[in-house]
C-alpha cells in the first residue's frame, strides 16, 4: 500500500473539493481499504465520507425512499419503511457479506463496489479491468463466476452486489454531486457494460459523490424476493441472483420488476422478460418462457454454462412463489 | 503524495489511548502493533474470516478493513474487555464449559461477534434466514445463530459447539454482564 | 453406548476407570486465556524493537531472475534490509530443497520467495517489496496431470513410508467375477487454511564473533513441534540444533501446515543473521497461504471392482495419480487404505506420480486415506446399489479376520461396531430408495462411509517429570495445536502419578524440553501419553510417594512390546442426511453422525470436538473446497478466503461423534488411539452417498458445488465437465 494523505470533511461542499484536488472518497473501507493492500488500487489522499451528513433515510411524499448513501446496510436493512415496503431490498442486504460487513458498508459504497473476478484481485495476472490492454485472464481462466450477459471478449467480470439487484429492479434513482455540480441518473445507466473499456465500471464522472439513492414507490413490491445462490449458505458472493416484485391480479401478470445478479457487468435489470410477463398468465409455464427469452442472449463459456439453466430454474421458482403468496 | 501521521484517539477496553498513526494503518494494526492489544486476531486482513472482529461503539465490526483514521474517538471492545481470565464473561464462560474452541485464534473474534449479534437479534435485525424481514422479534432458532454468526470463520470446526454455547446465553443480557472493562 | 472388550490381553492392566483422572471431561485448561484472547500466539510474544519483513516472490513458474532492481525500495526511508540471492547468507548443507532459498537466479515455481525487505514498519516493508523490480528469463513450466497420463511414474515409496505399488491375488480374474463396479473420481488441490496464518519473529544472537558456536537464534513460531522445526533448520542455517530455541505455545490451528518448516523461516532467520540483535517478525497474509506452506496435492483415481450378488466384494484394482513438484517431491498414499480395509483376496493398487513445476504439496489432515477413502467408499456405494445390498450390510459382509495386506491380526477393529451403533442412533432404517424422499424443492437421502486411520507412532518420544511448588509439572516438546494437549498430558501424568488432576501442570511448546515428535499423525495424546506414562512412573520409583521440591526424572515411552505384531489402526463410520436443491443444485447436510472407535477416550469433551472438527472439515471439503491451480500462470488464483471457501456457521447442521468404548493396549500404555484425522476420512463420501440416495445424482468429483449437479442432471452445459485444476 502506497502512504496517502488523510482528510475527514464535514461537508459535501469540502469533501467535492478535496477530491477534485486528487482525492478518493473513502465510505465503510470494506472494498477500497481491501484493495489499497491488494495493490490493485492506489491513492494520493483519502477523503473520508463518514462524518458527513448523509446517514439518514427519510421518506418521501409519494412514499418513496431517500437513502441517504452514508446509510449503513445494516441499518438500511432493519428500516422499517424498508422492510415492509420493500422487503426483497432487506432480503438482498441480509443475504450480502456478513454482520460485521453490514454494520461498515455504506449504499453508496454497495453501488460502487468492485468485481470479485479473481483476476481483477490479483496484480501479477494480466486483467483489462485493473490495468487497459494488458487483456483478460478470465475469459479462458477460472470462469465459474463469469458473466454470461453483455460481456465483452475483453471482460467477462460481474457485479458483486447484492443490494443493486433489487434497486436495479425498483427504477431507481441515484443522485450525485460533483465539480459540476448535481445530477440525478437513472439506476440502469450508472453500471456500464464493459465493451473495450472494462476499467471503467460507472458512469460517473471523476470526482462525483454519490449523496443518495431515491426509490419511487412500487405499491407491489411489499410482494417481492430476493433469491441468491452461493456455494456456500452464508457468506459467500452469487453465483447468481433473483430480485423479483410481482403484482398478480386474477391469475394474470399485472405487472412485474426483474432483476438478475452474478450474470453481468452489472445489475441486470431483466426487461425481456418483465415484458413477456405483463398481460400474462402467472404460471410456471410462462415464468419460464420469459426468462429464456431475456437468456436468449446469453453467451456462456466453458465453465459457466451451468448459470443459464440456474437462472432460469431460480426465476421460475422465485416468480412462482411470489404467486402463490398472492393467491394466499 | 506521502501521507502526514495523524493523530488517533481510541478507548480500548476502557482505556483511553492516544497515538499518531500512518493514515493507512487500521484499527487491527493500531491495536496489534501500535498498542499490543493482542486480543484481537488477524487472520485475513481482507474482511474473509472474522477473526479481527471487534465491537465498536456497540456495534460489531471488522478491525481489518477499518481505517484507525476513521475511527477516531471509538470506543473499542476486544475479548479482553469483555472478561478477564479470572472473571469471565457469560459468553467466554459458556464457550469454556461448551468447548467451543480448539485452536482459540478465531475465538475472541467469535466471542465478540456472538456477544454484540445477540444485541443485534434483540433489536429485531433481520436476517437472511428470518422467515418474514417485516417481523421485528427474532425466534433465535439454531438456524438463526448459524447465519448471524456466519462471518465468523473457524477452521477447526468448533461450530456445533459455539452454537451450543451462544445458546446458553441468548436469554441472558450479555453485553452489560461480566467482569472486565465497563 | 456399546461396550466392547479389547481382543487382545493387555501388556499392563489399565487403572481403575471410576477415579481415573483420565476418561472424564476435563475443562481445557487454556479457554480461559483463549476465550479472552490473551493466549500469546507467535507474532503476539512481545519483543523490543522489531523490525518487519515482508517477502518478495516470484511471478514466473519457472526460469531465471534475470535482474533485480531495488534501488526504489532501499531509498525509500525505514527501509533496513533488502535480502536477494545476491547478498543472502549460504546455505552450506542442503537437506532440503525447498528450504535452499536465495542460493541462486533459478525460479522452480511461481511464488517462490526470492528476496525479502526488512523496514522498521510492516506497511514500508510491504511497499518496499512491491517496488522491488524483477525481471526474468522465463521458460515453459510443465503444470497438469491427467489419470493414464504418459509422463506418470510409480514411487517405489510414498508418505509414511507406504509402498507405491501393491498387489496380492490376481486382480484382473477377480474382477471378472459378479458385477463390475468401475468409475474416476477426483479431488482438487486443498490448503490447510488454518486462522492464524504463519507467522515467526527470529533473533540471532552473536554472542562473541571470536566463538562462533556460542551463537543462539530464538523463533517465536507456530508450529506442531519446535524440537522438529529445529532439528530440521539447524543444518539449513549453519547451527547445531542446540543453538537453535524455538518457542511455540499456542498455535492457532495447522492440519498439516505447521507440520513441516518452510522457506520463510528459513528467509526471516537469514534476515536476522544480517540484522544480528533486532527481532525480525514476519506475518504470513493470507494470500501467501496458498503459496510456500504447503497444500493437499490434488488426486484423480480410478477404481474398478467386482461385487457378488450377496454384497462380497471380488476383486478391487485402485489406482491413483496426483502432481508432485520437481523442487521437492511429496506423494500421499492415496490407495494404502484400500489394501487392508475390506476382505479382498484379489487386489492391485498403485500410486502414480507426475511431476509439475508448482510449488510442493504436503500432508494436510489425513494425507492419503482422506483422498483415497473418498474414492473407495463412494465405490462401495456404487456396488451396493449395482447389487442391491444395504451399504452397511455390505460393508459388514466384507469385514477381515485379519489384515488382508500384512496377514497380521488387528489390535482392536470394531469398525462392524461403528457401523452398527451409528446405524441404530442415526437412524439408518429410514433410508428410502433413491429419490423417494422430497420435501418442497429439495431432496433428501442418506449416505454411509467407514473410516479408518492406522497408527503413525515410529519414533520413540521422552518426557520429564517435576515436583516443583508442591505441584508436578509434566514435560516435553509436545505441540497443542487445537487438540487439547495442555488439558490432556496433565491428565494422563496424573493417573499415572496417582494424583489429583489439578495437581499437574504441563510444560509444552518450546525447545529445550524432552525430545518429542511433532502433534501429527494422529499420534500425540497415545504415543506422547506413553512417555509421560514411563516418566511418571520413573518419578515414583526414583522419588517415591513424598517428593521434595526439584525432584525431577526424564524417561523414553517405547511402543509396547510385541505391538509389531497387530495391524494397529483407528475405524468408525459416517453417517450423514444431505438435501439437494431441484432449483438452484445447492446442497445442505441436515445432521451427520460419526461413529468411532478409537481406544481409550482421554478427555472425552476435548476427543468430541476432535472428532467433529474432522467431521467439519470433511463437510467443507465434500461441499466447497477447492483451489484452482491455473496451469497459464502455475499458480492458484483463487488464493484467499473469499476464494477458497470453507464451510461456515450456516454450513453446519447437527453434528454429533460419539465414541464406542474400546482399550488398545498395542498403541501404547494409555490405551488411546488417535483421533485427529479419523474424524475427516470417509466424510465426503457419506455426504456424497446421501446426495446419491437423495437425487439419483453420482458425483465422483469433488466439491459438489450446484455446477457440478447441474451437469449431472444434463442439462444444456457448454460442457460436461469443469476444468479442475490439478
Amino acid at each position: 500500500m502506497k502512504p496517502f494523505a488523510y482528510e475527514r470533511p464535514t461537508t459535501v461542499e469540502e469533501a467535492v473539493a478535496l477530491a477534485a484536488d486528487g482525492g478518493t472518497y473513502l465510505a465503510g473501507g470494506t472494498n477500497l481499504v481491501d484493495h489499497l493492500r491488494l495493490g490493485i488500487r492506489e491513492a494520493d489522499r483519502l477523503v473520508d465520507l463518514t462524518r458527513l451528513p448523509l446517514d439518514e433515510i427519510t421518506e418521501r411524499a409519494d412514499g418513496g425512499l431517500v437513502i441517504g448513501s452514508g446509510v449503513r446496510n445494516s441499518d438500511l436493512a432493519a428500516h422499517p419503511l424498508v422492510r415492509t415496503r420493500f422487503p426483497f431490498v432487506t432480503q438482498a442486504l441480509v443475504a450480502g457479506a456478513s454482520g460485521q460487513l453490514r454494520n461498515m458498508a455504506t449504499t453508496g459504497g454497495n453501488l460502487l463496489q468492485r468485481t470479485r473476478c479473481v483476476y481483477f484481485q490479483d496484480p501479477t495476472t494480466p486483467c483489462n479491468k485493473r490495468e487497459p490492454g494488458s487483456g483478460c485472464s478470465a475469459v479462458e481462466g477460472f470462469g465459474r463466476y463469469n458473466a454470461i450477459l453483455g460481456a465483452s471478449e475483453d471482460c467477462v467480470a460481474t457485479h458483486p452486489s447484492d443490494l443493486c439487484v433489487p434497486l436495479a429492479a425498483l427504477d431507481t434513482e441515484v443522485v450525485v454531486v460533483g465539480p459540476s455540480g448535481e445530477r440525478r441518473i437513472a439506476f440502469g445507466d450508472l453500471h456500464r457494460l464493459p465493451g473495450d473499456r472494462p476499467d471503467l465500471d460507472t458512469t460517473l464522472d471523476p470526482g462525483e459523490l454519490v449523496l443518495a439513492v431515491e426509490v419511487p414507490p412500487l405499491d407491489f413490491a411489499v410482494r417481492s424476493r430476493y433469491r441468491k445462490v452461493r456455494e456456500r449458505a452464508s457468506y459467500a458472493f452469487a453465483l447468481v441472483s433473483v430480485a423479483a416484485a410481482l403484482d398478480v391480479h386474477d391469475g394474470t401478470v399485472r405487472d412485474v420488476r426483474l432483476a438478475l445478479g452474478g450474470v453481468s457487468h452489472r445489475p441486470h435489470r431483466a426487461r425481456i422478460a418483465e415484458e413477456a410477463l405483463r398481460g400474462r398468465p402467472a404460471t410456471p409455464d410462462q415464468f419460464r418462457s420469459a426468462i429464456e427469452a431475456e437468456l436468449g442472449a446469453a453467451s456462456p463459456g466453458e465453465h459457466n454454462a451451468f448459470k443459464v439453466p440456474l437462472v432460469r430454474n431460480t426465476v421460475v421458482d422465485v416468480l412462482t412463489g411470489l404467486t402463490e403468496g398472492s393467491a394466499a | 503524495m506521502a501521507g502526514h501521521e495523524v493523530s488517533v484517539r481510541l478507548t480500548v477496553d476502557g482505556t483511553a489511548r492516544q497515538v499518531d498513526l500512518d493514515p493507512r494503518v487500521t484499527v487491527l494494526d493500531a491495536l496489534r502493533d501500535e498498542l499490543g492489544v493482542m486480543s484481537v486476531k488477524k487472520g485475513c486482513d481482507h474482511g474473509q474470516c472474522g477473526a479481527c472482529t471487534v465491537i465498536v461503539d456497540g456495534r460489531r465490526i471488522l478491525s481489518c478493513l477499518a481505517l484507525a483514521a476513521s475511527y477516531d474517538g471509538a470506543d473499542v471492545t476486544t475479548a479482553a474487555g469483555l472478561g478477564t481470565t479470572d472473571h469471565l464473561n457469560p459468553m467466554q464462560q459458556a464457550f469454556a464449559d461448551r468447548d467451543a474452541l480448539q485452536c482459540g485464534y478465531c475465538t475472541p473474534g467469535q466471542v465478540c461477534s456472538a456477544v454484540a449479534m445477540l444485541e443485534e437479534a434483540r433489536a429485531g435485525m433481520p436476517s437472511h434466514v428470518s422467515p418474514d424481514v417485516s417481523d421485528t422479534t427474532v425466534d433465535l432458532t439454531d438456524a438463526e445463530v448459524r447465519e448471524r454468526m456466519s462471518g465468523n470463520l473457524c477452521r477447526c470446526g468448533a461450530y456445533v459447539n459455539i452454537v451450543r454455547a451462544i445458546q446458553d446465553v441468548a436469554g441472558q443480557d450479555v453485553a452489560r454482564a461480566g467482569g472486565g472493562a465497563a | 453406548m456399546t461396550t466392547l472388550e479389547p481382543r487382545m490381553l493387555e501388556p499392563e492392566a489399565p487403572a481403575a476407570a471410576d477415579a481415573a483422572p483420565t476418561g472424564h471431561d476435563r475443562m481445557r485448561v487454556d479457554a480461559p486465556a483463549k476465550v479472552t484472547g490473551t493466549a500469546p500466539y507467535a507474532y503476539e510474544q512481545p519483543v523490543e524493537e522489531p523490525l518487519h519483513l515482508f517477502p518478495i516472490v516470484a511471478t514466473i513458474a519457472l526460469g531465471r531472475i534475470a535482474e533485480i532492481d531495488d534501488a526504489d525500495a532501499r531509498a525509500l526511508p525505514g527501509v533496513r534490509l533488502v535480502l536477494t540471492h545476491a547478498n543472502a547468507p549460504r546455505i552450506r548443507v542442503r537437506t532440503d530443497a525447498a528450504l535452499t532459498i536465495l542460493q541462486s537466479s533459478e525460479v522452480h515455481h511461481r511464488g517462490e520467495i526470492i528476496g525479502a525487505v526488512v523496514a522498521d514498519s510492516p506497511r514500508v516493508a510491504r511497499e518496499a517489496a512491491a517496488l522491488v523490480r524483477v525481471t526474468y528469463d522465463e521458460q515453459p513450466a510443465e503444470l497438469g496431470f491427467s489419470i493414464d497420463d504418459p509422463r506418470a511414474t510409480v514411487p517405489r515409496r510414498v508418505n509414511a513410508f507406504k509402498h507405491g505399488s501393491y498387489e496380492r491375488g490376481d486382480a484382473d480374474a477377480g474382477l471378472t467375477r459378479g458385477t463390475l463396479v468401475e468409475a474416476d473420481y477426483s479431488l482438487p488441490m486443498e490448503f490447510h487454511s488454518p486462522i492464524e496464518p504463519h507467522a515467526v519473529t527470529a533473533i540471532w544472537h552473536d554472542v562473541s564473533a571470536l566463538r562462533p558456536r556460542s551463537t543462539r537464534l530464538t523463533m517465536y513460531d507456530t508450529n506442531q513441534g519446535t524440537g522438529g522445526h529445529g532439528a530440521l533448520l539447524a543444518p539449513v542455517l549453519g547451527l547445531l540444533p542446540t543453538q537453535i530455541e524455538v518457542i511455540s505455545p499456542y498455535v492457532g490451528g495447522s492440519f498439516g501446515t505447521k507440520g513441516w518448516p518452510w522457506p520463510h523461516l528459513v528467509l526471516v532467520a537469514m534476515a536476522a543473521k544480517r540484522l544480528t540483535g533486532r527481532p525480525v517478525k514476519y506475518a504470513m497474509t493470507r494470500q501467501q497461504m496458498f503459496r510456500t506452506v504447503g497444500h493437499r496435492p490434488a488426486s484423480k483415481q480410478r477404481i474398478r471392482l467386482s461385487v457378488e450378488a450377496d454384497g462380497r466384494l471380488g476383486a478391487i484394482d485402485h489406482q491413483s495419480w496426483a502432481p508432485t513438484s520437481r523442487l521437492r517431491s511429496y506423494v500421499d498414499q492415496t490407495v494404502s487404505a484400500t489394501r487392508m480395509m475390506y476382505d479382498v483376496a484379489d487386489l492391485r493398487t498403485i500410486h502414480h506420480a507426475v511431476v509439475q513445476d508448482a510449488a510442493p504439496g504436503s500432508f494436510m489432515r489425513a494425507p492419503g486415506e482422506f483422498s483415497g477413502m473418498f474414492a473407495l467408499e463412494t465405490a462401495l456405494d456404487e456396488a451396493a446399489h449395482a447389487v442391491g445390498v444395504d451399504p452397511v450390510d455390505l460393508r459388514v459382509r466384507n469385514e477381515p479376520a485379519q489384515d488382508p495386506e500384512t496377514g497380521k491380526p488387528w489390535s482392536t477393529r470394531n469398525l462392524v461396531a461403528c457401523l452398527r451403533e451409528g446405524a441404530d442412533q442415526f437412524g439408518w432404517a429410514e433410508r428410502q430408495p433413491v429419490g423417494a424422499r422430497r420435501d418442497g424443492e429439495w431432496l433428501v437421502g442418506l449416505g454411509v462411509a467407514s473410516a479408518t486411520y492406522p497408527n503413525m507412532y515410529f519414533v520413540p518420544n521422552r518426557a520429564g517429570v517435576r515436583f516443583t511448588g508442591g505441584r508436578y509439572v509434566v514435560e516435553l516438546q509436545a505441540s497443542d495445536i487445537g487438540t487439547g494437549a495442555w488439558t490432556v498430558l496433565p491428565q494422563i501424568a496424573a493417573e499415572a502419578l496417582g494424583v489429583g488432576v489439578d495437581l499437574v501442570d504441563a510444560d509444552i511448546g518450546h525447545t529445550g524440553l524432552p525430545w518429542a515428535i511433532p502433534a501429527g499423525g494422529s499420534v500425540g495424546t497415545f504415543a506422547w501419553g506413553d512417555a509421560v506414562v514411563a516418566a511418571a512412573r520413573k518419578f515414583r520409583r526414583t522419588h517415591g510417594e513424598h517428593p521434595d521440591e526439584g525432584d525431577h526424572v526424564t524417561a523414553t515411552g517405547r511402543m509396547p512390546r510385541g505391538s509389531r505384531g497387530y495391524s494397529r489402526h483407528a475405524f468408525g463410520a459416517h453417517f450423514a442426511q444431505a438435501r439437494v436443491s431441484t432449483v438452484t443444485g445447492e446442497v445442505r447436510v441436515d445432521r451427520m453422525l460419526g461413529a468411532f472407535a478409537a481406544g481409550r477416550i482421554i478427555n472425552p469433551r476435548t476427543a468430541r470436538s476432535q472428532l467433529i472438527g474432522g467431521m467439519t472439515m470433511g463437510l467443507s471439503a465434500a461441499l466447497h473446497e477447492e483451489a484452482h491451480l491455473d496451469e497459464r500462470f502455475g499458480h492458484v488464483v483463487n488464493g484467499d478466503l473469499a476464494g477458497y471457501h470453507v464451510a461456515a456457521h450456516a454450513d453446519v447442521g447437527d453434528l454429533e461423534a460419539i465414541t464406542l468404548e474400546e482399550h488398545d493396549p498395542w498403541f501404547g500404555a494409555t490405551g488411546a488411539k488417535g483421533i485427529g484425522e479419523l474424524g475427516i476420512v470417509g466424510a465426503p463420501a457419506a455426504i456424497g452417498n446421501a446426495i446419491f440416495n437423495a437425487s439419483g445424482v453420482r458425483l465422483r468429483d469433488l466439491p459438489f458445488t450446484p455446477d457440478r449437479l447441474f451437469d449431472a442432471w444434463g442439462q444444456p452445459t457448454a460442457s460436461g465437465t469443469r476444468a479442475t485444476s490439478p
